[in-house]
Formats: structure tokens, C-alpha cells, sequence
């Protein structure tokens, strides 16, 4: 089974908006996003249970998005794709999906795995649009996948309890990070991921006209950066053996107790 | 401008969150606001679409769109964009709904903004307000053609019901083969036991942190002290501590009580967008690093084992005296 894991590289440590080009400051050391971790997981142990086939990391970024690949290689993945393109720099959400199933196209993976991330950060919702252009069914919040017969049986979470839902390969699947406990690379794993392949391709090399990436593509647009409206102010405290006379005290004096 | 709200339904009513989201659009000024409702056997639920501010409403009966699964409501909602010359598309987030707004984005190569606080007409133009890095920033954000597509945050706006009557049409479903490729086998269903907690005026919380499920005692007492409700986070529910009808986050219920209290919860982001918009968040966790902290009012970096008690002492103290 050829599995395709799409996975975002994420400024390492505290973000900041660059008040210049208003996108996310995408300097400095780079991660790899937390629940992409889950989805280079979940492939892991697909690919182990059919006993065949290859995990293929798939990115959009910056060329040194090639060490978040890097870390997504020695828990185990077989290869990396980078678009790297300065022609991409600024994609919204419609031109994202668009150069990601793209690039997926060429790949041609029976399964394509996202992590899901939740509401606050970026790309949140981009499986079911690269779905949607893959012409391909798609599942998200998975907590748990099964292979067998051609087909995938997720079970998944949902504001009213547990859904399970059958999906015909090929088929494109957003994991939660209920799914799994992602694995630390090995050693072994680190020093073997040098030696594998890492490719990186243009958007030209996919095909992807100009208009349809960065600024060009997009169809959003930001106009201005503000401070949050005021949250009042926020303590915090140790617990000196007084904390729940300081809560009660605090309840009061909002008229909670 | 030509609104159309995407009305969910779970059971046999129309969730809060679309509600809110559809006396939004009301209050945008010029134009009609429509409501699109989609799913089998759904069409009473117009009648009560009507009540909540929509003049007309689109209705997709049919036995395919029984499961709520979201890319046959895809192939719905933009057969009506482009016949009915729609401009804009507001979604309250849900997983069915950032889903579909997601796919309807790239099936109509839409501008999509998405964790929306609010929408408002600034200068002759649409602009959403986003939150963003751990809503340290609000950002302003635009679409730069029509259709729109907007997600906004759960619990962003009330619905607001006034009677009144709408146009109903029922509307010719069309389906795409890959959009009914997928199938629901086994639908969540709703244990229902006891009160929910989305109306509860107090929730006190526990987590990971509580130890094990026997410590769930503390929260259930001092919520009793303090005449508010029980909720849980994903992992304890998960871990089958607690019961999933009580789960607060993305998946699970999204609350908004007068006080929120979080007994031993790190605050992850799916637990977090399920109760940041309670009143007043009171936060009690050891590790003096949880992310909980940074959206609490008041933080105590304590043992809950020791804090808990204690508190629910003093309320009970207060209520006697």
C-alpha cells in the first residue's frame, strides 16, 4: 500500500505575524507540526500491517522545511516531497489545496493521511478541500483505522459520540491525535534518514499554472492586525496551602459563590 | 448581498451554533438571508429555520443525505451557490461543517476564512475577525472575490428567535459519484443520561491530572456545591474514565458557562475551543507550564487532591452560613 502523509513544518517556539507582509514569521528553527506526527504514525503502522508498500511525506514550505521531513524520515518514512516555490509564498487555503493535489496526483497513493489540527492554527481544514480535488472520499477526526478488502474502516469522534464509516481506497483521512502515541526516532532511525531520499520540486515541475499559487492563487486577504479585545486581568498563583481561600475569595468578588 | 446559512441538525433539531450563526447574517444589513437544511425526512425543521430569522429556506430531502457526512452536502450547497446566484456562505464550525466549507472552498475555488469571532461591513467591504496565535492577535481578514465562504468559532454568536414565517424550496439533489463513496456504518448516537452540560450556568471539569477516575468524586462535589455541572476532556473519556456525554472540546460538547473551573486540565487545543468562551475560567493544574494558564483568569499551579476539597469546603461553608 502507497500511503502519502501531508505534513506542514511550523515555526519552532513562540509565532509572531510579521507586521510587514501580515503572514506568520516563518523564520528561525522549524518543527515538525505536532499532529502531523500522529499521521506519519498512523502510515507507519498501515504500511506494517499490509506488510508492503511505501510512506511518502508530501510538504508545501520554505526549503529548510526540509528538516521537519527530515524528522518525519527517521521515525520511519520511506521518502520526502518538498514544493518549495517563492511563487507559492502567501497560498491561502484554495491555492494550498490546489499545488498539494497537484503534487498528489503525481504520487497517486492509495491512502493520503492528514494530522488534524484544531480550530486555531493554520491549514485546519485543508483535507477536504484536497479531497474535493482529488475527486476522492475523505474522513476526518479518526481515532482509530482499519485496512482490509480494498477499503478503510474509520471510527471517529464527533460532537454526538462515536461514527464508524467505510471509505474505498483510494481515500484521503484526517487522524486526531487520539489515534496513536507517535514514536521518537531512533538512532538508527535519525542517522538512516540522511540517506534517504528527499526531492524537492518546483510548481512548475507539478504543473501548477502561476495563478493558481501564492498571493495570485488566493481569494483571501489580510488588512489588519489588532490587539485582542481586553480578557480583564489574569493571575496566576502558587499554592501556598491558601489557593482555595484565594479562588473562593476570587468567586465573590465576581459574584460566583 | 445574497446570504445562505448552513443549517445543521442533529436528531430532529437545528444545533444553537447554525442558529447564531443565521441571526448573524440577519444583522448584516441589505439583502435576504437564506438557510439551507440538509439531510432525510428534514423538512419540518424549516418551519422552525423560519423562527430564527430566515426569510427563505432551501430544503435537500433526501433518503442519500441521511448520514451526516459532509461531501454530499458539498455537491448540495454548490449547485445552489451557482443557480441561485449566492454570495456568501456562513458555516458555524462543527466537524461536519469545517468539512464541508473546506471541500466547497475548492469546489468553487472560494476564498474561505475560518475560526471567525465575528463579521462585519467595514467600509463598504466584508471583513471577518480572526484570533490568531493563541489569540494574542486579532487579525482582519477579507475575501478578494464572491462567493465568500466563512467558519466561525462555535459559541460566537446567540441565536436569536423571533417568529415569522419563510419561503420554503425544496431543491433537486444531485450527487457526485466520489461524493458517496464513503458510508456511515454505525451513527453516533447520543447516550443521554442526566442534564446536558452545554446549559449548565457552572461546569467544574476534570482531566488527566485528577489521577484516576475514583478522584472524579472531587469535581462531582464541589460541582454539587456550587449548583453547576460535571465535564471531562478527551483523554479521561477516552480512558474511559468518565462518560463521553460530558466531554467539553472540538469533539464533544462546546460550553459557555458563567464559570468554568478546570481541575487538573493541561488545555490542549481540542479542549480549548470547547469552553473558551465561558465567562470566567478558573484553572487549578501542578505543572506551572500548562497551556491552560494562558487562557485562564486566575491560575493556581497547586495539587488538585489538596485545592479541590478545600474549595468545596468554603462554598459549602458560604451556602450554610
Amino acid at each position: 500500500m502507497k500511503i502519502a502523509v501531508c505534513v506542514k513544518q511550523i515555526p519552532e517556539g513562540n509565532s509572531r505575524i510579521d507586521p510587514g507582509t501580515k503572514r506568520l514569521d516563518r523564520g528561525g528553527e522549524g518543527a515538525l507540526n505536532a499532529f502531523d506526527a500522529n499521521a506519519v504514525e498512523e502510515a507507519l503502522r498501515l504500511k506494517d500491517s499490509t506488510g508492503e508498500g511505501e510512506v511518502v511525506l508530501l510538504s508545501l514550505g520554505p526549503a529548510k522545511a526540509q528538516d521537519a521531513l527530515r524528522k518525519a524520515l527517521a521515525m520511519g518514512a520511506d521518502r520526502a516531497v518538498l514544493i518549495s516555490d517563492d511563487a507559492a509564498a502567501g497560498s491561502d487555503l484554495v491555492a494550498t489545496s490546489y499545488t498539494l493535489a497537484k503534487a498528489l496526483e503525481r504520487e497517486g497513493a492509495d491512502v493520503v493521511l492528514f494530522g488534524q489540527q484544531a480550530g486555531d492554527s493554520d491549514g485546519a481544514v485543508l483535507w477536504a478541500a484536497v479531497a474535493d480535488r482529488l475527486r476522492l472520499p475523505v474522513v476526518s477526526q479518526a481515532a482509530a483505522i482499519t485496512h482490509a478488502d480494498g477499503k478503510l474502516t474509520v471510527k471517529r469522534q464527533t460532537e454526538f459520540g462515536y461514527d464508524v464509516i467505510e471509505a474505498p481506497l483510494p481515500a484521503v483521512v484526517a487522524v486526531s491525535d487520539a489515534i496513536n502515541e507517535p514514536r521518537y526516532p531512533s538512532l538508527k532511525g535519525i542517522m538512516g534518514a540522511k540517506s534517504k531520499p528527499q526531492e524537492t520540486v518546483t510548481l512548475a515541475d507539478l504543473g501548477v499554472e502561476a495563478d493558481r499559487a501564492g498571493e495570485q492563487g488566493s481569494r483571501t486577504e489580510v488588512y489588519a492586525l489588532n490587539d485582542p479585545p481586553a480578557r480583564g486581568d489574569s493571575m496566576k498563583i502558587d499554592d501556598d496551602g491558601n489557593a482555595a481561600q484565594a479562588i473562593f475569595d476570587f468567586l465573590a468578588e465576581k459574584r460566583l459563590v | 448581498m445574497s446570504t445562505l446559512v448552513f443549517l445543521e441538525h442533529h436528531g430532529d433539531e437545528l444545533l444553537k451554533g447554525s442558529l447564531g450563526v443565521l441571526a448573524k447574517a440577519a444583522t448584516l444589513g441589505e439583502g435576504d438571508v437564506a438557510g439551507v437544511v440538509i439531510g432525510s425526512g428534514v423538512r419540518p425543521l424549516a418551519d422552525a429555520a423560519a423562527t430564527f430569522g430566515a426569510a427563505k429556506v432551501y430544503v435537500a430531502d433526501d433518503e442519500q443525505l441521511e448520514a451526516p457526512l459532509p461531501q454530499p452536502r458539498v455537491d448540495v450547497i454548490a449547485q445552489l451557490v451557482r443557480d441561485k446566484g449566492i454570495d456568501t456562505v456562513l458555516f458555524g464550525n462543527s466537524v461536519l461543517a469545517a468539512d464541508i466549507a473546506a471541500a466547497l472552498a475548492a469546489r468553487l475555488d472560494a476564498g474561505i476564512n475560518w475560526d471567525l469571532v465575528d463579521l462585519v461591513q467595514q467600509d463598504g467591504k466584508l471583513v471577518g475577525k480572526r484570533p490568531a496565535l493563541q489569540d494574542s492577535v486579532y487579525v482582519d481578514v477579507g475575501w478578494t472575490t464572491e462567493p465568500r465562504i466563512a467558519l466561525f468559532r462555535s459559541g460566537s454568536f446567540d441565536p436569536n428567535e423571533q417568529g415569522g414565517s419563510a419561503e420554503v424550496e425544496d431543491v433537486q439533489v444531485v450527487l457526485e459519484d466520489f461524493s458517496t463513496a464513503a458510508r456511515m456504518v454505525d451513527q453516533a448516537h447520543e447516550e443521554s443520561e442526566g442534564p446536558s452540560i452545554e446549559d449548565a450556568p457552572v461546569i467544574v471539569a476534570g482531566g488527566r491530572g485528577l489521577g484516576g477516575p475514583e478522584n472524579f468524586t472531587l469535581v462531582e462535589e464541589l460541582a454539587k456545591a456550587l449548583g453547576g455541572a460535571v465535564g471531562a476532556t478527551r483523554a479521561v473519556v477516552d480512558a474511559g474514565w468518565y462518560p463521553y456525554a460530558t466531554q467539553v472540546g472540538q469533539t464533544g460538547k462546546t460550553v459557555a458557562p458563567k464559570l468554568y473551573i478546570a481541575c487538573g486540565i493541561s488545555g490542549a487545543i481540542q479542549h480549548k475551543v470547547g469552553m473558551q468562551s465561558s465567562g470566567v475560567i478558573v484553572a487549578i493544574n501542578k505543572d506551572t507550564n500548562a497551556p491552560i494558564f494562558e487562557f485562564s483568569d486566575l491560575g493556581v499551579v497547586g495539587d488538585v487532591h489538596e485545592v479541590v476539597p478545600k474549595l468545596t469546603e468554603l462554598v459549602k461553608q458560604r451556602k450554610s452560613s
